[in-house]
This record gives structure tokens, C-alpha cells and sequence, in this order.
């Protein structure tokens, strides 16, 4: 016989020099024991799991979107006239006024977001705590910060339109030169996403407005807030891209 | 989640439910199974319709009518491109992915059902969008599967690249999005549902290789979804990402500046990985199968999940491989061959891996085993072309011709077909609570494997002699003239190949209703799929959580009373 796997009791298995793991060393109760209440934490852990995978997606959509940007910006066309190579790249006279607000508005519903998650995290932990009979926690101030999320977020998306609108009222449209594609490709592409977190956002909302579990609301809102301030990371990633590989 | 009792008591009841959109991962898979069925079907007449016209070039089809040379090109781009994407990434992953990869980790479903239904139901909306290609005015479009700009960015270029180019774009684009669901799932699935005992280096090779493919995809697919983008963006806005100044038909285009290069980039770096996203499911079927069939553990389990993850990384690595005739510094040509050869380590030490598992071991030659035997044979004869390939003075000559045809039929094509037989005659007791036809598989392998090899290993002489790829008719040409009676033979031989899968397809629906009835474990297997009944229940262990204590191949094991320890068998079972 060749090889064997290891046919030993699981308290003995170890992973090189580590020290022996615990039963639960795989993939854990993953929510599933322990009698008829959700496991909440496992939820929450997954759904970040699950998270981090779709960011990834983004992300490498964003890298060959850079990558092709830095490519077509070197890139030279023959010109009849002068019987030569030119760069073609072209300028986009962006309003810059306007995209900089448009990221102050976006930053800032980042930090509401933020407040929205930890109070929605405060309220999962106090859940317990509340539910036994006879405990008040007295009266919470309760902050709208997932409503201001949401006004702040279609605030983005109105003032991204209007940048859009002030790029063709310059006389740039998305054919105009290559530098303008890739100025709405990339804007456009990041609204589209943008767009996503803002169903995330309403569905936040809605989990509270149809008073589901504080634990599971809890979830969707972590979620939303993470994936917010990945929207909030890569938009400064494309306005310096705009604004400095130009 | 609820809990495993309240998981069974929740069985859906209505057939939409139940049926249509289930979130059962059992029936999604099952889905993604019949939808690949369906279209290899579709993938295999286009290319029974495009050999015979090689051999036939004025030959007249009952409904088909005559094939032009545009119609041969549509023909080969669409079979490529439903095979690639529809077939050899549906089903593998999909398909058995879907259906086993929860039950093997001893999960109750996926981690995240709705996007799990989501994602086959995009993929189906997918391949409907292609199918359309073929009906809209002017047809399938002529690129090839790999979408070549400009020729693919040019409604002007040629019949088929108006409405049925944006078709094909928008569905490979719609495929991409169901992948990305896909292997979001698969990826969260393995790292957060794993049973109790279930280590990483418990999991089932199989697991491993969904594990990774869904990796693969993750990181892949989106750069195909962001390139067909650009590419939508130049044939319908008027940009020039990839389009350079052309003319077409006397016309100046009103693109400039583009770079049909460009698109290659992106589409490779994406192309090279969906390689390995075919591939290794049938890899880790392969590695299961013959374990189980040779009564012996896998040899070098370890050594397996490495190659596999170097596979992986290295699958990243030499997308270039496939552009040395695009111009390409012959630094990073170089780079990219000996990017490109090391690939052959973790694949030789598969191989030879595979072959140390059967290696005096009680092999039982049932259909499964012969289908991962024809795995790894066509693995071999496929693979051993890559490394010519892999020269970039050698590409030189063989580029783009039947060489590089054959090369990718074996390795790609024939090979991950074969792995998804093995699968299919494996699981369906599994799947189907009856056994398939040993009789009638073993003659469908017989006839399947000396078909193959009787199509494409011809080709390998046809490339080296010069026998260029994507030409209609070689009629006219009269060194390849020459060549005709070998693409007689082949074609002779796709017509007996294709044939004999109809004997596969009636053991397929013959025994699903009245095959004999299967056992739990019919084939004394170790893995969780097989500790459970037949077929699964709903929530797949009937509302028990099962407990790994051992690895997943245990056979012949000293002092066992069995040949096999279950995985979740006691862990004192075999202490001795």
C-alpha cells in the first residue's frame, strides 16, 4: 500500500507543528445546533464571507478596467494628415467643483453609515438583555442614520448625473476621445455599483420598517455599511485615477 | 438557518417550489445538469454540421439547406462558445458542484440559496440569449469564441456581426454574473459550512477543485464581464477601445487608436483560467473515483491539493501563451513559456499521482473507473502537446492550426467531458436512487474513447503538415487537398462518436425510471454523500448533523473491518 490519509481520532489530527484543533475546527455549528434559535453570528460571519468574495469581483472588474485605461492611454493612431503616430488620448475638462462635492456627500453618508451600523450592532447585542422581562434600557435616542444613508447616497448619484450633464454641456460625450470614454465608463460603471448599495440600503430600511429580528436586521445593515464604504474607497480610487493618470 | 428538523419539516410542497425555483442545491444542480445536456447537444450537432461540410463543402442539409462559409464560421463560433461556457463550466461546477460540494462537507445547503437559484436561472436566461443569436437578421456571429476585435467590434464587419454579435456579447456577459453568483456560494460554502471534524485536509478532492475552480471564476470572470463591456461600448457608442482606424468594404470606420491587442489581454487573462475552470472538477472526480474503485487511498493527498493550487495560481500567469504571433516582446514571450511549462509540474505530479493510486490496488473496471482511466489518458495525450505549444519558435508553425485543435480538444474538451461521464456514472445512484446500465456504459466508454482519440489525435498531423484551422473548405488549397482523407476519417469518426452518446442519453433516462433500485453506498465509498439515503433528503442528512472523524479515503485500511472507513465513522473504528 502506498500512502494513507490519516485514519486517526479527530482530537489527534494536528496541521504540521500547530497543536491539535478542536472538533469544531471545520466549518464549526455554522448556525445549524443548538436547539430552535438562529444562530445570528454564524449569519453574520457568512454574510461577510460572502462579502469579501463580491468585493473581489469589484475589485478586478475596476483592475481591468485601470488596466485598460493605462493601455489605451499610451496607445498612438496614425494620422493621414501628417503621415505620423499621434496620441489620440485627448483632455476632459472635468468640473472638478462638482465631483469634489459629489465625494464630500459620499464620505460623509460613509460616516452616517457607519453610525447607522454600530447602532444597529449596539441593538443586536442588547437584544438579550431587553427581551427579559422586566429590564428597561430606558428610552434610546434614536437617530435616522440609515435615512440620512439613503439622502445622502441618491445626493451621490443626482450629483454624479449633473457632473455628467456639466461633461456635455463642455462638448464631452462618451465617443468624444478615448480619455472621455473611460472618464463615463468609469463614473458610470461606479454608479451602476452604487446603485446596488443603495437596494442594500432600502432593504436595510425595509427589514426595520417589517420589524424582523434586531439580530438579522442587524446583518443586512453590517453588510450595506461594509460594502457603502468599499463604494467610498473606490470612488477616491477613480477620482484620483481621473485625476491623476489624465 | 433553522435547525436540520425544522430544515426537513420545511420541504417545499408546490412544484414551482419544488421544481422550478427550488433552492435545493440537489435540484439546482440537477438543472444545471440537464441544461448542459441540452447543450452539448447544441454544441455537438453545429460541429457534426461543420464536419461534414469539411468533407462536403456543396453538399445540401435537410433543414439546414447549404452552409456558406459564413454560416461554417457561425457554426464554430457558436459551438465554442456554448460548449466552452454552457457545457465544460456548467455542468462540472454547476452541475455536481452544486449537488455534492454541500453534501460532501456535510452542509445541510448552500450558504446562500436564493443567489444559488439566482445564479442558474441567470445562467439559463444566458443561454436562451445565445440561442436567439442564431434567429436574429443576419444570424450567429463569426468571430470564433474568442471574439477577436475588430472583426467582433464592427457590426459592419461581416453577416452575423450585427444583432447577433451584441446577442452573443450580452450573453456571455449574463453568464458572467451567474458565474460571479456562482462562485461567490461555492467559495463561502466551503469555508463556512463545513461539518464538524471536516478539516481542509479532510475535504474530498473534489471539494478542493470546486473550491479552486469557483476561485478561478471569482477572479476571472470579471475581467471577461468588464472586457465584453468595452467591447459592447465600441460596436454600439461609437468608442475606440479596441477598434483602430479600419476600413471596411472601402469605408473608413470612425474608430482610431484602438487596440485589437487590447482585447486579447483581457479576454486571455480571463481565457487562460477558464481553461483550469474546466478542467480541474473533472481532476477531482478523477482523483475520486479511482480511489474508490482501486480500493486504495488517494496517493499523495497532500501532493494533490497543492498541484491543484498551483494549477490555479499559475493559471493566472501565462495568458500570454496564447498571443506569441501577436507581436509580443520576445522577453515576455519568454516569460510567458516558462510561466507556462511550469504548469507541467503539478500537472505530472497528478498524473503520476493518479497512476500510484491504481498502482497495485483491487481496481473494480466499473463504467466510473473507466471514465477516470479515460480521464487521465486523455489528460496525458492532450497535455503532452502543451509543452510544444509552449515554445514560442514551435507556435510559430503551429499556430493556429489543427495542432492547437486538437491540443485543446483532448486536454479541454474531451478530457473534462470525460470527467463529468465519470461524475454522471458515479453519482447518479446518488442522484437518481437507481443504478445506470453497466453494459450500456461500458460499450458508450469503448465507443466515446476510440471516437475522440479517432477525431483529434489526426488533428495533431493535420497542424504539423499545415492544415490551417477555421477555413470553410480546404477544397480549393491543394496541399490541404491532400489532407482531405484524414478529415474524412475524422469526420467518419465524429458521426460513430456521436451516436454512441444517444446510448448514453437512453441508459441516462431508461435507468432513471427503471434502473434497479441503488443502496445507500453502492460503491463502498467513504465520502458524507454516501453515509446518507438515497436520494438525499431535503436537507440532506435527515435532520442529523453528521461528524467527520476521518479522511476521505480511507480503503484497505489494517485492522478496519471493512475495505473502507466512512468519514464519519467512529474515530477508534480503525485505531490499531
Amino acid at each position: 500500500m502506498s500512502t494513507y490519509s490519516p485514519t486517526t481520532p479527530i482530537d489527534h489530527v494536528g496541521h504540521g507543528h500547530k497543536p491539535p484543533l478542536p472538533p469544531a475546527a471545520g466549518g464549526g455549528d455554522d448556525g445549524r445546533g443548538g436547539g430552535d434559535v438562529p444562530n445570528y453570528g454564524a449569519r453574520l460571519r457568512r454574510a461577510r464571507l460572502g462579502l469579501i468574495c463580491g468585493i473581489a469581483t469589484v475589485c478586478m472588474v475596476f483592475v481591468s478596467l485601470t488596466s485598460a485605461y493605462l493601455v489605451r492611454q499610451g496607445l498612438p493612431t496614425f494620422d493621414g494628415a501628417s503621415n505620423s503616430y499621434v496620441r489620440d488620448w485627448g483632455r476632459v475638462d472635468l468640473p472638478w467643483l462638482l465631483l469634489a462635492i459629489n465625494t464630500a456627500i459620499l464620505l460623509v453618508s460613509s460616516v452616517s453609515m457607519e453610525l447607522a451600523r454600530r447602532k444597529a450592532a449596539l441593538q443586536a447585542a442588547l437584544a438579550p438583555v431587553r427581551s427579559i422581562p422586566g429590564v428597561s434600557l430606558g428610552n434610546e435616542r434614536s437617530f435616522p442614520w440609515l435615512g440620512i444613508t439613503v439622502l445622502l447616497g441618491i445626493s451621490f448619484l443626482v450629483g454624479q448625473w449633473l457632473a455628467w450633464g456639466e461633461l456635455h454641456a463642455r462638448g464631452f460625450f462618451v465617443d468624444t476621445n478615448p480619455n472621455s470614454s473611460f472618464v463615463f465608463l468609469l463614473t458610470i460603471t461606479h454608479a451602476v455599483h452604487l446603485c446596488g448599495g443603495m437596494i442594500a440600503l432600502l432593504w436595510a430600511a425595509s427589514a426595520s420598517l417589517l420589524h424582523k429580528p434586531v439580530e438579522a436586521r442587524r446583518i443586512v445593515v453590517d453588510i450595506t455599511a461594509w460594502y457603502w464604504h468599499f463604494m467610498a474607497v473606490l470612488w477616491i480610487y477613480v477620482f484620483a485615477l481621473l485625476g491623476f493618470a489624465k | 438557518m433553522a435547525t436540520p428538523a425544522s430544515v426537513h419539516a420545511h420541504t417545499p410542497q408546490g412544484f414551482i417550489r419544488k421544481y422550478i425555483f427550488s433552492l435545493d442545491h440537489k435540484v439546482i444542480g440537477i438543472q444545471y445538469f440537464f441544461l448542459a445536456l441540452t447543450a452539448v447537444f447544441v454544441g455537438m450537432f453545429l460541429s457534426l454540421l461543420m464536419r461534414i461540410h469539411l468533407v462536403w463543402p456543396a453538399a445540401v442539409l435537410p433543414f439546414v439547406g447549404e452552409i456558406k462559409p459564413e454560416t461554417y464560421l457561425s457554426l464554430l463560433t457558436m459551438h465554442g462558445t456554448i460548449m466552452v461556457f454552457f457545457v465544460l463550466t456548467t455542468a462540472p461546477q454547476g452541475g455536481f458542484g452544486n449537488y455534492f460540494l454541500p453534501i460532501q462537507i456535510g452542509a445541510p445547503d448552500m450558504a446562500f440559496p436564493v443567489l444559488n437559484m439566482l445564479s442558474f436561472w441567470t445562467t439559463f436566461v444566458g443561454f436562451v440569449v445565445i440561442l436567439a443569436a442564431f434567429f436574429v437578421t443576419g444570424g450567429a456571429p463569426l468571430h470564433g469564441w474568442t471574439g477577436y476585435a475588430p472583426l467582433s467590434a464592427l457590426p459592419s464587419a461581416g453577416p452575423g456581426e450585427g444583432l447577433g454579435a451584441d446577442l452573443w456579447i450580452t450573453s456571455i456577459a449574463i453568464f458572467c454574473v451567474a458565474s460571479l453568483m456562482g462562485a461567490l456560494n461555492f467559495i463561502t460554502t466551503t469555508l463556512d459550512l463545513r461539518a464538524k471534524g471536516m478539516t481542509m485536509m479532510r475535504m474530498p478532492l473534489t471539494v478542493w477543485s470546486w473550491f479552486i475552480t469557483a476561485i478561478l471564476g471569482l477572479l476571472a470572470f470579471g475581467v471577461l464581464l468588464s472586457a465584453g463591456i468595452l467591447l459592447l461600448m465600441d460596436r454600439n457608442l461609437g468608442t475606440s477601445f479596441y477598434v483602430p482606424l479600419v476600413v471596411v468594404n472601402g469605408q473608413i470606420m470612425g474608430h482610431k487608436g484602438g487596440s485589437p491587442l487590447l482585447w486579447q489581454h483581457l479576454f486571455w487573462f480571463f481565457g487562460h483560467p477558464e481553461v483550469y475552470i474546466a478542467i480541474l472538477p473533472g481532476m477531482g472526480v478523477a482523483s475520486q473515483v479511482l480511489s474508490t474503485f482501486s480500493r486504495k487511498p488517494i496517493f499523495g493527498y497532500r501532493a494533490m491539493v497543492y498541484a491543484m493550487l498551483s494549477i490555479g495560481f499559475f493559471g493566472f500567469m501565462v495568458w500570454g501563451h496564447h498571443m506569441f504571433m501577436s507581436g509580443m516582446s520576445p522577453y515576455s514571450a519568454f516569460a510567458f513559456s516558462i510561466l507556462t511549462m511550469c504548469i507541467g509540474v503539478p500537472s505530472a505530479i497528478k498524473t503520476f499521482n493518479w497512476l500510484g493510486t491504481m498502482y497495485k490496488g483491487r481496481i473494480r473496471f466499473q463504467t466510473p473507473m473507466l471514465y477516470a482511466i479515460g480521464f487521465v489518458s486523455l489528460f496525458v495525450s492532450g497535455g503532452l502537446s502543451g509543452p510544444f505549444l509552449a515554445q514560442p519558435v514551435l507556435d510559430i508553425q503551429l499556430h493556429d492550426t489543427y495542432f492547437v485543435v486538437g491540443h485543446f480538444h483532448l486536454i479541454m474538451g474531451v478530457a473534462a467531458i470525460f470527467g463529468m461521464f465519470a461524475a454522471t456514472y458515479y453519482w447518479f445512484p446518488k442522484m437518481f436512487g437507481r443504478m445506470m446500465n453497466e453494459t450500456w456504459g461500458r460499450v458508450h466508454f469503448f465507443l466515446t474513447l476510440a471516437g475522440t482519440y479517432a477525431i483529434f489525435m489526426p488533428m495533431h498531423y493535420l497542424g504539423m503538415a499545415g492544415g490551417t484551422r477555421r477555413y470553410s473548405q480546404y477544397t480549393e488549397v491543394a496541399y490541404l487537398q491532400k489532407l482531405m482523407p484524414i478529415h474524412q476519417f475524422m469526420t467518419y469518426a465524429a458521426f460513430i462518436t456521436i451516436a454512441a452518446q444517444f446510448i448514453f442519453v437512453l441508459n441516462l433516462f431508461w435507468s432513471m425510471f427503471k434502473g434497479p433500485k441503488a443502496s445507500d453506498n453502492p460503491w463502498e465509498a467513504t465520502t458524507l454523500e454516501w453515509t446518507t439515503a438515497t436520494p438525499p433528503p431535503h436537507d440532506n442528512f435527515g435532520g442529523v448533523t453528521p461528524v467527520v472523524n476521518h479522511g476521505p479515503y480511507e480503503y484497505s485500511v489494517p485492522g478496519a473491518p471493512k475495505d473502507y472507513v466512512m468519514q464519519n465513522d467512529p474515530a477508534t473504528v480503525a485505531t490499531h
